[in-house]
């Protein structure tokens, strides 16, 4: 029994109609992207006027002073640099293992399964939250005061999550024959990784590790918490000094209501973004360079 | 076959396998650690302050006045300071970023997406207190030639930078979600002679929506959680205003200047900090596992 | 008689980036019969659909040269809307894809963009009826159509194309998804609408296509090698890579 085709209906498709509600609807998205990207271009623009004149071999390497014109960022540079050292040291050893022992030794249950929820929300907690715990027990429980290893200690928890979950995708993209190889050979489990796995998976791990030191040079919020807006005028020699960085000489001349200090601040802007795009960088073409 | 213990190996070895395997777990544990550490920090710090404070004074008073006589510890002034700049910047945010994110994904072509998804990548990378600068810098003055009589400090200002600084995240994970409805669904609407707007907006935005959702939740909880822009923009006045010209202050906003003016351990004040970061805590972790569980469902729905 | 033509390429050909996919293809889809493409998989029989309806204008890549005639009218021509194409050639795909709306709303869907002007209800109705799946879903029409079986949701996707009024319906590879019992439904429903509609189908299984078609077209590496009534292609093929595909001894 054929019940026959529906015919018959009017349409009425008002096809112009619609395919000018098409075109409006696309300039539309068009001005949404026109925005992001103008948005961009401005703060660089508007950066690199501000900032590009300020930048002098003086402003290099002098300490921060009263006088903006004899102001420069020479303790925020080392202060930095110790900071990115330090949170190196700490986190990739730490952010590695952590992803080895989920990757290549932790047993599926649930304590595993609780391991890796828990990491992926500390990756999203408030990097106000983790300055609120390093100057509870770094600064003040563990008496470091305001130094640099307290403030490396703080940022290392906060990048901790970002290197292991760089690190496990990585481990987890070296093909298992290469693991089954080694093991065909009378290879330990720790000499299978050391050897094999981790030399495959190193472009990854390098290359999430400096992302996510880029992000802990950048990041102000977590040592404003821990007390390291502070005039520092000399250089920090050991890990127990006290410490500026550029993200916080960045704040402290932006909060200066005399103009002269925002040329400074922008200056320091332009080093800032010009060493954290270098890494960004650098990240990239590791993983380019390496990924087959 | 990964976990397996292959080969034989002498006793020396197996000593310094197993010492291997104890000292990678007790870094897998730290994460643990440090979320216990965050918890504890928050709670104990908080019973202090709420045996001071009695948690409906705290979560329903309207005055927040931690250091001046008389004192009072209401903290719905910063919750309204947070929550409006929060929804002005969502209020730029979302409807730009979901509008690139459709022009991106149904849209665009090949070229245009290399130059856009860069730039928002970039965008998404630089340092808050960039963004910071970039408020205080060049929007406040703007505002303040446009509409006389705002302030040096206002949370427009903070909202419209804000709005701009979350704009790439939004932006990207719609996007994703755009991108993982099937191109199948596509083809059917065009199939019955929809056009490509009609497609993007009736097909793919409703069957994307739970990952866009996911996207906008998790852009406004960095909005809650943004501290160095609505520092530096917002100011620090506590206040039940609606009014986005005026100067308002933010949870974090209210930690930063605590945390800056050397409160003794122990002392009233240095609790506050705690107990507004208890609260952020809360807020932006409820907002997180809402995302990351319509995330997990749109994923589902397209297997 | 020769039938009335409702579609014929001229030259057609199509390449995608450098590729070529099909070259220089011209027949006629006669009004109100049957035709299966059939070929090789990379034969170029699904693209050859998609020119029909304009599909390939999805895929950047695409360039269609040569013409392609609906009712006399070049279907590339300058100012042709692919839109009011598509609702006058409808298609189904060859997974089943439903939207994941309601049964009801997947077919309201293609009445409320092109402006249907009577009953929605009545002709949801009436659609699903012609595509033999009314009384199965008549009760639940505000259900899911992802909740459907795979046959049901290929017979609703069958609807919903019939709803908005096609004169040609296109068919690639209806049932590869769908298991035997399906598939016999699938075919049964065909036979149905061939009165009603010319029907395009591409189909790799040669059973069906000899079950269900009135002509049949072999395309090989994008040529199309022979095309002639269903019969008398699988009984007496001219061409010999047409009768070492249909015998098997290519595939």
């Amino acid at each position: 029994m054929s019940p026959g085709a529906p015919r018959g209906g009017r349409f009425d498709t008002r096809l112009e109609a619609r395919r000018r509600a098409g075109i409006r609807f696309m300039w539309l998205c068009r001005l949404a992207v026109a925005f992001g990207v103008a948005s961009l271009v401005v703060l660089l623009v508007s950066l690199a006027a501000d900032g590009l004149p300020a930048l002098s071999f003086e402003f290099l390497t002098s300490y921060p002073s009263r006088f903006p014109e004899r102001a420069g960022i020479r303790s925020a540079i080392l202060g930095s640099a110790w900071m990115l050292a330090l949170v190196a040291v700490m986190s990739f050893p730490l952010g590695v293992g952590a992803a080895l022992y989920l990757e290549e030794y932790a047993p599926t249950n649930r304590f595993t399964t609780l391991l890796k929820t828990n990491i992926a929300n500390l990756a999203s907690v408030p990097s106000i939250v983790y300055g609120i715990l390093g100057l509870a027990v770094f600064v003040r429980f563990l008496a470091l005061e305001r130094s640099l290893l307290a403030g490396a200690a703080t940022l290392s928890l906060l990048v901790l999550p970002i290197v292991n979950i760089a690190a496990r995708e990585a481990i987890r993209a070296v093909p298992d024959s290469l693991r089954e190889a080694a093991y065909a050979l009378g290879a330990t489990r720790w000499q299978a990784i050391r050897h094999h796995v981790l030399p495959a998976a190193m472009p990854g791990i390098l290359s999430g590790t400096i992302l996510g030191l880029s992000r802990a040079g950048g990041e102000t919020a977590p040592l404003l918490i821990i007390g390291a807006l502070t005039f520092i005028a000399f250089d920090p020699l050991s890990p127990m000094d006290p410490f500026t960085a550029l993200p916080i000489q960045i704040f402290n001349w932006t909060t200066d209501p005399r103009g002269e200090f925002h040329a400074l601040a922008a200056g320091a802007i332009v080093v800032l973004l010009g060493v954290l795009l270098m890494m960004n960088a650098a990240a990239i073409l590791i993983r380019n360079r390496f990924e087959r | 076959m990964r976990k397996s213990e292959p080969g034989s190996a002498s006793r020396h070895t197996r000593v310094g396998e197993r010492l291997i395997g104890a000292l990678l777990f007790a870094s897998g544990a730290l994460s643990i650690v440090a979320t216990v550490g965050i918890v504890v920090v928050l709670l104990t710090e908080s019973l202090g302050f709420f045996a001071e404070v009695s948690p409906v004074e705290f979560l329903a008073g309207t005055r927040w006045s931690p250091d001046l006589v008389p004192r009072s510890f209401g903290i719905l002034p910063l919750v309204n300071g947070t929550f409006l700049v929060a929804a002005g910047a969502a209020l730029i945010a979302l409807p730009v970023g979901l509008a690139t994110a459709i022009y991106l994904s149904e849209f665009a072509s090949i070229r245009t997406k290399r130059t856009v998804k860069p730039a928002l990548e970039i965008l998404a990378g630089i340092p808050t207190v960039v963004y910071g600068y970039f408020a205080v810098i060049l929007v406040t003055p703007v505002l303040r030639t446009l509409f006389p009589g705002v302030g040096v400090f206002n949370a427009a200002s903070a909202a419209i930078v804000v709005g701009i600084m979350i704009l790439p995240m939004v932006s990207s994970l719609s996007e994703d979600a755009l991108s993982a409805v099937p191109g199948s669904l596509r083809e059917a609407a065009y199939g019955v002679g929809a056009t490509r707007f009609e497609v993007a907006t009736r097909i793919v935005v409703p069957a994307g929506l739970p990952g866009i959702a996911a996207s906008f939740i998790l852009a406004i909880s960095r909005a809650i959680a943004e501290t160095i822009v609505v520092t530096l923009a917002a100011g620090a006045t506590p206040g039940m205003t609606l009014d986005l010209l005026q100067s308002v202050q933010t949870m974090t906003a209210y930690i930063v200047q605590v945390s800056l003016g050397d409160a003794p351990s122990g002392s009233i004040e240095y609790r506050t900090l705690f107990a507004v970061g208890l609260l952020l805590f809360l807020i932006t972790l409820a907002l997180n596992l809402l995302s990351q569980r319509m995330t997990t469902r749109f994923r589902e729905s397209f297997r | 008689m020769a039938p009335e033509a409702v579609l014929e390429t001229v030259g057609l050909g199509v390449r995608y980036g450098e590729t070529r996919v099909i070259e220089d293809i011209s027949l006629t889809i006669p009004k109100r019969r049957v035709v299966a493409f059939i070929g090789p998989s990379g034969c170029g029989k699904s693209t050859l659909l998609r020119c029909f309806n304009r599909m390939n204008d999805l895929v950047p890549t695409a360039r269609v040269t040569g013409q392609v005639l609906f009712r006399g009218r070049d279907l590339y021509a300058p100012g042709v809307e692919p839109a009011d194409v598509r609702r006058a050639i409808g298609m189904v795909f060859q997974k089943p894809n439903p939207f994941p709306k309601s049964i009801f709303e997947n077919i309201a869907f293609g009445l409320r963009i092109n402006g249907f002007q009577d009953d929605i209800g009545d002709r949801v109705e009436a659609s699903l009826r012609a595509a033999a799946l009314w009384d199965e879903v008549n009760h639940r029409l505000d259900a899911d159509a992802l909740g459907l079986s795979a046959g049901q949701q290929q017979r609703l996707c069958i609807a919903r194309a019939l709803a908005v009024e096609p004169e040609v319906l296109l068919m690639d590879e209806p049932a590869s998804a769908l298991d035997p019992i399906a598939t016999g439904r699938m075919e049964d429903l065909i036979g149905e609408l061939r009165g009603d509609y010319t029907i395009v189908i591409v189909t790799h299984n040669m059973q069906q296509a000899a079950r269900i078609s009135d002509d049949t077209a072999f395309l090989y590496m994008g040529e199309l090698v022979e095309y002639k009534e269903t019969q008398r292609l699988f009984t007496n093929p001219e061409d010999e890579r047409t009768e070492a595909y249909i015998t098997g001894r290519r595939g």
